[in-house]
């Protein structure tokens, strides 16, 4: 099952403090948004081929539609204890540079139109790891959505600590 | 249809149409050097390949209308209405003969000198008079298609002015069939009247023989070329290669479902499903791959043509045409090729006299040379031609204003040579035909980096130059060897693979332990093991069964043991995602048949990333590299006794024949003894004075045979032919003994043949001087450079026995001094491996400088693969000769002294 939330591709994430529409998802919990416009496509479970001496983050690699996608494991990615066995898991595919990649999270939410009062930064005190891939914070009714600044969270080199 | 002349239709159809669009911008914008560039190489293009398929009109039209593109892009013309005007009535010109070609395959008769000659005035500065045809039009009868042209048919306006052009109605380039018909009357007159006609550079027989409707058929049938192939946007077939992928992997979906339920009514049609699926991808795949040969296919003719019109001798070589490119690459590299394989010709490839005088085979070569390597494919165009004058090159440069004076006395020559990739750089001397004009190498360079592939020459004045196109392997399909380990699988290239060894407990082959580093004894060699899940940090159980991979890296070989061994499956290499590309051990990943997705492993990485785990990598290499030559160097050789109990051995490879000769036999006159063998008198000697004949029974004799010489050697008893690695580990103190060394686990003298053979002939060597190469008195000298003393002394002999004088030196810098000494030789033999100075730095070192310079070198090794036999090529060595093939070597000699005898 994959759902086209749009039909041509553009990276535009700098917006997110500005409103807009989010996908939502879950990770270990928290709920965490990404621009719809940066979103390619939600894919099922599939079938990922290991990479060994990966970096850490990097889950493997995967067929979509016969091309090669890098699957990051966003909890990895992102400092959080992995996922246990058997958990469901779901993909987003976002690309990045021309490449495509697909991030590894619990569930896919649903899209929301954000207004860009919701909008605050990251609180100081938000970890480094998070802050380094964080755009900000949207104050929903009930709970607070994480923007994921999607160049920064594929960019490797800022933190070699993922 | 001739397959180039096709394709040349095709192509230039394709081509006028651009230039028609872009003349018109380019008349609304004269200034846009873009547009010029590009109508200018289209045309350059059209009139290149015109010279090449030998249509002289056609070429002279699109010469003329170059050069007064030419005087646009220089700035030295206006780009005027009028001159456009020219410009695209000589391109209708083309169009009409093209249609003519076409038809009949031959160039339509016609008169283009006014419209030459304009466009000469306009190219010379004139104004561009752009007056109607400068010759009473014929009368044409107007005819009306009732219907939009086809592609490929021209259009009736077009055939009044070929008909205006034309002087008579021989030949006319007809393609509608309406007007085939119309003028069949015509063909029939001509026919009848002019049937002795030919074209001169076309002789097509059907044409003069054939009747006048066979014409006109064929007319029609011609007509709809380019129907035949189409082209096909790579973006377009990239999609289906994606839908059929996807295809693949639903059909294995519901392969698996059908295996599920059993039979049901679905098992027979989804069969045919799947057969039609793999035919399907396995089509679309093909469409993407093709030979490399594919691009290189019209060379040949090119050359053979160009060696015609340029008088000169060119022999083009082309190696590894099997190389498969992925269409898209090899549609980019074509011209690039052709090009680049032209300009050797023209610029590269002296002529026969001055190849003469500067010592050179009359013959030059060109060599297309296609590989892969390291993740690349390496096409390498070189010829042993003139090379690139640095001197004209420089100047040049400060010419153009492309540098200054004192920038280039700064720079290297590899610096300067960089420079013809430059826009608008020509080093020719004057434009020919062929080449010049500066459309060129920046054009090649463009052309290649668009593939993101890399250009590099290199080139010796005087002694040729070689260009190596460096393309990614991303695009290409490679041979795979998938293995598993751990669980996982993974690709190696099959290109590295040598064998596949199956160990366990049981079995012939196990793996040993030195201090926990894996070996396994393989042909009595220890081979270095690296175990895959170590290396991948994988954790795998402990398999009571491995595989090893047996791979080579260069001259390195080493097994990667795994757990597991599937087949070979031709896969598409793709590029690791960027964060991934740091990791060595992976050249790329692929998309298997069954949709999964698996890396390909690099042996080259895998090899290195072994660094730590084997303390230096490159001592490994160096012994590796050791161990194979020595392996390379073993040798049958005969054991043998003889007078003492010392056991003796010759190389067997020097042994004619062993027989038993009856000792009644065994005559003796003037004081040596004598066999009557074959009906010839054959010398017998004996090893030393210790030795005594049998006193009855028979002798067993070695035999030894140089051309219709024939020599026995007596021995006591024949013991065993064994294979050992000949090293003499203790020089002789007499002459009929090489040196010691050990064979068969004992002390083994062994014998010098050319002893023996002096003995049994006084006259043996000087009477076979003079054979090797019949009129020539003076015996030829060779200088034998090897470190191995047992080659140097079993080549000795050889060597003069074919009538050669030789001289040896165990070391390059001991032939080095010869040099300076003043020695003169013939030829050099040089072995490769040699401690200190290796042949390769010898040979360069020779062709550098000094009295050596033009003598001929063969290199002689035990490593005879192309990479070696290029670099030996790109030092400077004339041949490349297997250690072993002593035929092979005579041969080569002959070869190279006979073709400097030719040169002289």
């Amino acid at each position: 099952m994959s759902r086209d939330y749009r039909a041509t591709p553009r990276n535009d994430t700098t917006v997110s403090r500005l409103g807009g529409e989010f996908v939502t998802l879950r990770l270990a919990g928290q709920m965490l948004g990404i621009p719809v416009l940066a979103v390619h496509d939600v894919l099922a479970a599939q079938k990922i081929t290991p990479i060994p001496l990966a970096p850490h983050a990097v889950a493997g690699v995967l067929n979509l539609r016969g091309r090669i996608v890098t699957a990051i494991d966003l909890r990895a990615r992102l400092g959080l204890p992995p996922r246990e066995e058997g958990e469901p898991s779901m993909s987003i595919v976002v690309e990045n540079k021309g490449e495509p990649y697909s991030l590894l999270i619990d569930s896919v939410g649903e899209v929301l139109s954000l207004s860009a009062e919701k909008y605050e930064r990251n609180p100081v005190t938000l970890s480094q790891q998070w802050q380094a891939v964080s755009d900000g914070i949207y104050r929903l009714d009930s709970e607070l959505l994480v923007v994921v600044d999607v160049e920064r969270l594929l960019d490797f080199t800022l933190s070699a600590a993922a | 249809m001739d397959d180039l002349l096709n394709e040349f239709l095709t192509e230039t159809a394709e081509s006028i149409d651009v230039i028609d669009v872009e003349l018109v911008k380019l008349e609304q914008n004269p200034n846009n050097k873009e547009v010029l560039d590009n109508i200018f190489r289209l045309v350059h293009t059209i009139k290149g390949t015109c010279g090449f398929l030998g249509l002289p009109r056609l070429e002279a039209v699109a010469h003329a209308s170059e050069n007064v593109l030419g005087k646009f892009r220089d700035g030295e013309l206006e780009v005027t209405a009028d001159a456009v005007t020219l410009i695209l009535e000589s391109l209708d010109i083309i169009k009409v003969i093209l249609a003519g070609l076409a038809a009949t395959e031959a160039e339509p008769e016609g008169d283009d000198k006014d419209l030459i000659s304009r466009l000469n005035v306009c190219a010379a500065g004139g104004a561009a008079v752009s007056q109607k045809k400068a010759k009473p039009e014929p009368v044409v009868p107007v005819q009306t298609l009732g219907r939009d042209l086809l592609p490929g048919e021209v259009s009736l306006e077009d055939l009044e002015a070929a008909f205006a052009a034309a002087p008579g109605p021989d030949e006319e380039p007809v393609t509608v069939e309406e007007t085939a018909a119309a003028v069949t009357d015509d063909h029939d007159g001509v026919i009848a009247s002019g049937s002795g006609h030919h074209d001169p550079v076309h002789e097509e027989p059907r044409k003069s023989s054939a009747p006048a409707v066979a014409t006109a058929a064929n007319v029609s049938a011609d007509a709809t070329i380019g129907t035949q192939s189409i082209r096909v946007n790579v973006d377009l077939l990239e999609d289906l290669m994606n839908m059929v992928s996807e295809l693949v992997l639903t059909r294995n979906q519901l392969l698996q479902i059908m295996r599920r339920n059993g039979d049901t009514e679905f098992s027979v049609p989804l069969q045919r499903l799947s057969q039609c699926t793999t035919e399907l991808q396995e089509g679309v795949m093909k469409t993407r791959m093709q030979p490399i040969g594919n691009a290189w296919a019209k060379l040949p003719r090119i050359i053979r043509d160009l060696s015609v019109e340029l008088n000169k001798k060119i022999d083009l070589q082309m190696i590894g045409a099997e190389t498969e490119l992925d269409r898209q690459v090899l549609e980019l590299i074509k011209d690039p090729l052709t090009h680049m394989v032209r300009n050797s010709a023209d610029h590269g490839i002296e002529r026969p006299k001055d190849r003469v005088a500067a010592g050179k085979p009359e013959t030059g070569v060109i060599r297309l040379n296609a590989y892969h390597e390291g993740g690349h494919i390496i096409v390498e165009i070189s010829d042993d031609g003139a090379g690139l004058r640095v001197e004209k090159l420089k100047s040049k440069i400060i010419t153009n204003g492309l540098a200054t004076e004192a920038e280039v006395a700064e720079m290297s020559d590899q610096q300067i040579h960089k420079f013809i990739f430059h826009p608008g750089f020509s080093t020719a001397e004057k434009v020919t035909n062929i080449s010049g004009r500066g459309v060129g190498m920046d054009v090649v360079r463009s052309n290649i980096e668009k593939i993101g592939g890399t250009i590099d020459l290199k080139a010796i004045e005087g002694r040729g130059t070689s260009f190596m196109i460096k393309i990614p392997l991303t695009l290409a399909i490679v041979s795979a060897l998938i293995v598993e380990c751990a669980a996982e699988r993974f690709a190696i290239p099959q290109i590295s693979v040598l064998e596949l060894v199956r160990v366990s407990g049981d079995s012939e082959h196990r793996i040993e332990h030195i201090n926990n580093t894996a070996v396994l004894r393989l042909r009595d060699r220890l081979l270095p093991l690296i175990q895959l899940d170590k290396i991948l940090k994988l954790n795998a159980d402990t398999k009571t069964e491995n595989f090893i991979v047996v791979t080579q890296v260069g001259t390195f070989t080493f097994g990667i043991v795994v757990d597991r061994v599937f087949d070979t499956e031709e896969i598409v290499v793709k590029p690791v995602a960027p964060i991934l590309r740091d990791i060595p051990v992976y050249s790329g990943n692929t998309i298997l048949g069954d949709g999964s997705v698996i890396m390909i492993l690099d042996p080259n990485g895998i090899a290195n990333s072994t660094g730590d785990v084997m303390t230096d990598s490159e001592v490994v290499v160096a012994n590796a590299t050791t161990s194979q030559a020595a392996s390379q160097d073993r040798e049958s050789v005969l054991v043998f006794r003889a007078g003492t109990d010392t056991q003796r051995a010759v190389p067997l490879s020097l042994v004619a024949r062993l027989e038993e000769i009856a000792v009644s036999a065994i005559e003796q006159a003037n004081g040596s003894l004598m066999v009557q063998y074959r009906g010839q008198l054959m010398p017998l000697v004996m090893i030393d004075g210790n030795c005594r004949l049998k006193e009855e029974g028979r002798q067993p004799v070695l035999v030894f045979s140089d051309n219709d010489r024939t020599m026995g050697i007596a021995v006591d008893e024949i013991i065993d032919i064994v294979e050992e690695h000949l090293n003499i580990e203790l020089a002789s103190v007499t002459r009929a003994v090489l040196g010691t060394g050990v064979v068969a686990g004992k002390a083994t003298e062994i014998i010098d043949v050319s002893h023996y053979l002096g003995l049994a002939f006084g006259d043996f060597l000087t009477a076979s001087t003079n054979r090797a190469h019949g009129s020539s008195v003076d015996p030829k000298h060779v200088l034998m450079v090897d470190d191995s003393s047992f080659f140097r002394n079993m080549l000795k002999p050889l060597l003069s026995a074919a009538g050669y004088r030789v001289t040896t030196a165990s070391t390059a810098t001991e032939a080095l001094k010869l040099r300076e000494k003043g020695e003169v030789f013939d030829v050099i033999v040089s072995d490769i491996e040699m401690p200190g100075m290796d042949g390769f730095e010898f040979a360069s070192t020779v062709r550098r400088e000094g009295a050596w310079q033009s003598v001929p070198l063969v290199a002689l090794s035990s490593h005879a693969t192309p990479q070696d036999f290029n670099r030996g090529r790109d030092v400077g060595f004339n041949d490349y000769v297997a250690k072993f093939d002593r035929d092979a070597l005579l041969s080569s000699l002959q070869d190279q002294i006979s073709r400097v005898g030719d040169a002289a």
